[in-house]
């Protein structure tokens, strides 16, 4: 695809996209296909969580990949099954491509324990140590140290090589201006870690544009200090995003030097779910509609003749059916018990654990009988 | 039994657990070339090497962070913060991350890791450098927090934290590291979450931990010689809490006195009083006191140091006034 003014990552900085030359028409069509139901699967995963947030299904904060959907999948294609991952609280369409069931991961919406993180995270906590996502976090920029760290943990197991483990750490826009982000960053570069920082930049802070909250608003850049290489691509671009994930990650795996890849990209909806927006123009929000990367990418699929309409009604069905059937399944799922309260209180059982819920009383024995001197006298 | 300084059995703890299980590795600020700040870490890193005993920049929520990750891939780390008061930079990754990784993902993955670090005032090192915040982290739920008051614990106690499979936090004391104590040879290792009795007497209990435990000791002995059995129990574990320990304590001396290093109010000993108050109510003859820190930013000048801290002569003094309350008569 090529560079689209009409895309460039910030209105005062179009010449800064560091575009990848590359022609969709390179790409085996099965791959597109398969990008566009990955695709079309986030969105309407996202589309009825919002919905089911709507209906009080779920609780808690919500926030969607809607917008950046091309991004997940092109970051989620580059990554090995050997790789880790640490992500955002804005983690359901990286937990369903890197594997994790469909249901399980609606189930945990839910708050149930068929759900990925058995009730226990939520929507901004999803793990799969299988899947090697290593959580979804829910305060910003928290991930960052231990994703930093897991790298640490990868130097122990194995020599660098194309074959190596490496760690993935996304991030968000304005996490990029939180101390754990910096101290990270040196320490990956003091130690020559294997991970590959990403900035998935959709533009807004919650409602605070990068330009009012980056000092360096090109964000690729701010790894600099640490003598990291960045880059920015398109995040509308799958291809883009996939080829400048892999390169990044291969320069991490063979010669442990840690990296910062940029996506931008537009937020479609609010911060969360629960967001109307409102600092948005009515023109702004009309813009974004017709920038929509799905539809955009479906019609470019169309024009190539890699799809054809009933082939993509086809996937968009199939999709469909699938999140129906994740909601049907988290629906028919047993709530968590009572009795379950402390089962995760610690992974080593330990002595005098307090198991006390509310109420109850701390101590038995204390008024079992007379003092010895006291109430006797 | 070989008799070693506190500093020593932390070191010699330290050197065999690396020894034994490679997993394990140490991370701080001068940890290395510099042998730590307080020398614990003296000769380790010639023995180990770099990548085992890592020096860090300065950044404690980054390496105490990276340190909660390791452990979720399976490493043993032992994160040395310089003190006690620097924690104060990493509490995210102590308290929404150490603390929350197990539970939060529905028990898919342990965080084993250390966080050892000294408390203690005493040293003329003003407000910042002398605070006592044990209490804030006994405080969450996912963390096992202890504070050995003897070398032989010191040694106990930090090989059980670096063997559990939960985050530990180990208090040490700056004051406690020059004291010395009979070290069992060997292996020797604590029960996370024990209290002990570590003098039995029958009119009045203490309650202490650290270095309070070693000032209770001194004073018990002393009261020894006027006819007063003082009974010390040492928590050793501050979560999860043994209050039975306790109160099975104060149940046999209808008496009871906390001496802590922490601030008063909603110290170290409200949760005892509580407990307490709770397990002992009917065999108490007085209430409890609490013998802690002045509620100040803690001072330079000595004069002013030496008022604000606990000492054997404010617990003497609490003592007396405890056991006159009651008409105890020897």
């Amino acid at each position: 695809m090529a560079a689209d003014p009409g895309v460039a990552p910030s209105d005062s900085t179009p010449s800064d996209v560091t575009t990848r030359e590359h022609d969709l028409r390179d790409e085996p069509p099965e791959v597109l296909r398969g990008y566009y139901r990955q695709m079309a699967l986030v969105r309407a995963f996202e589309l009825k969580a919002s919905e089911m947030y709507q209906r009080a299904k779920i609780g808690g904060y919500c926030h969607l990949n809607l917008g950046e959907e091309p991004t997940v999948v092109g970051l989620m294609s580059a990554l090995e099954a050997r790789d880790y991952l640490f992500t955002t609280y804005r983690d359901h369409g990286y937990a369903l491509l890197r594997g994790m069931d469909t249901g399980r991961v609606m189930a945990e919406l839910f708050g149930k324990t068929t759900g990925v993180s058995g009730g226990w995270g939520g929507s901004m906590h999803l793990f799969d140590m299988d899947a090697r996502m290593l959580g979804g976090y829910g305060i910003v920029g928290g991930q960052i140290p231990p994703a930093t760290g897991a790298a640490l943990a990868l130097t122990y197991r194995g020599a660098p090589g194309p074959d190596a483990e490496a760690v993935m750490c996304l991030l968000g826009d304005g996490t990029t201006n939180i101390g754990a982000f910096h101290e990270s960053l040196n320490l990956a570069a003091v130690w020559r870690l294997p991970i590959v920082y990403v900035v998935v930049n959709n533009r807004l802070g919650m409602g605070t544009p990068v330009e009012k909250s980056s000092g360096e608003p090109l964000l690729y850049k701010r790894g600099c200090s640490y003598r990291i290489p960045g880059e920015r691509v398109d995040g509308d671009d799958v291809v883009a995003v996939r080829e400048a994930a892999k390169a990044a990650l291969h320069t991490a795996r063979t010669e442990r030097q840690p990296m910062l890849l940029e996506t931008v990209s537009w937020r479609l909806k609010g911060h969360s779910v629960v967001d109307p927006a409102r600092y948005r123009s009515r023109e702004e929000t009309e813009r974004l509609r017709s920038l929509d990367p799905v539809p955009a990418f479906r019609a470019h699929l169309l024009d190539l003749g890699v799809l054809d309409e009933a082939q993509a009604q086809a996937i968009d069905q199939d999709v469909e059916a699938e999140v129906d059937r994740a909601v049907a399944f988290a629906d028919h799922s047993p709530d968590p018990t009572p009795d379950q309260l402390f089962d995760n209180a610690y992974a080593q059982e330990v002595a005098n654990a307090p198991h006390a819920l509310p109420g109850d009383p701390l101590m038995t024995g204390g008024s079992a009988g007379a003092s010895t001197s006291g109430a006797a006298r | 039994m070989t008799v070693m300084t506190y500093r020593q059995a932390l070191n010699e703890t330290l050197r065999a657990e690396l020894a034994r299980d490679p997993s394990v590795i140490l991370i701080g600020e001068e940890i290395g070339v510099f042998e730590g700040s307080y020398k614990i870490t003296a000769g380790l890193l010639a023995e180990f090497g770099p990548e085992r005993v890592r020096d860090t920049p300065i950044a404690e929520e980054g390496f105490v962070g990276a340190a909660v990750g390791a452990a979720m891939l399976g490493m043993r780390p032992v994160v040395e913060l310089m003190t006690l008061n620097f924690s104060l930079i990493a509490i995210d990754q102590i308290v929404n991350h150490a603390a929350k990784i197990y539970a939060m993902f529905g028990g898919q993955c342990p965080v084993p890791m250390v966080i050892r670090t000294p408390g203690g005032g005493g040293q003329q090192l003003a407000a910042t450098h002398s605070q006592n915040l044990e209490v804030w982290y006994a405080h969450v739920p996912g963390l096992k927090v202890v504070a050995p008051s003897t070398p032989a614990d010191a040694k106990a106690l930090m090989t059980a934290a670096i063997r559990d499979d939960d985050p530990v936090f180990v208090l040490e004391n700056l004051s406690l590291y020059n004291t010395k104590g009979e070290v069992p040879d060997g292996e020797h290792v604590a029960e996370i979450g024990k209290a002990a009795v570590v003098k039995q007497g029958t009119d009045l209990t203490v309650v202490a931990y650290s270095r309070a435990t070693v000032i209770a000791l001194d004073v018990a002995r002393q009261l020894e010689d006027q006819g007063i059995s003082v009974e010390v129990v040492d928590l050793r574990s501050l979560r999860p809490l043994d209050r039975e320990t306790v109160c099975a304590s104060v149940r046999k001396t209808s008496r009871a006195v906390v001496l802590e290093d922490d601030w008063l109010t909603y110290g170290i000993g409200a949760e005892l009083a509580a407990t307490i108050q709770e397990g002992a109510f009917d065999y108490l003859d007085a209430p409890v006191r609490r013998v802690a820190a002045a509620e100040v930013p803690l001072p330079y000048a000595k004069p002013l140091e030496r008022v604000a801290l606990p000492d054997a002569a404010a617990l003497t003094k609490v003592i007396h006034e405890v056991l006159d309350a009651t008409r105890f008569s020897r």
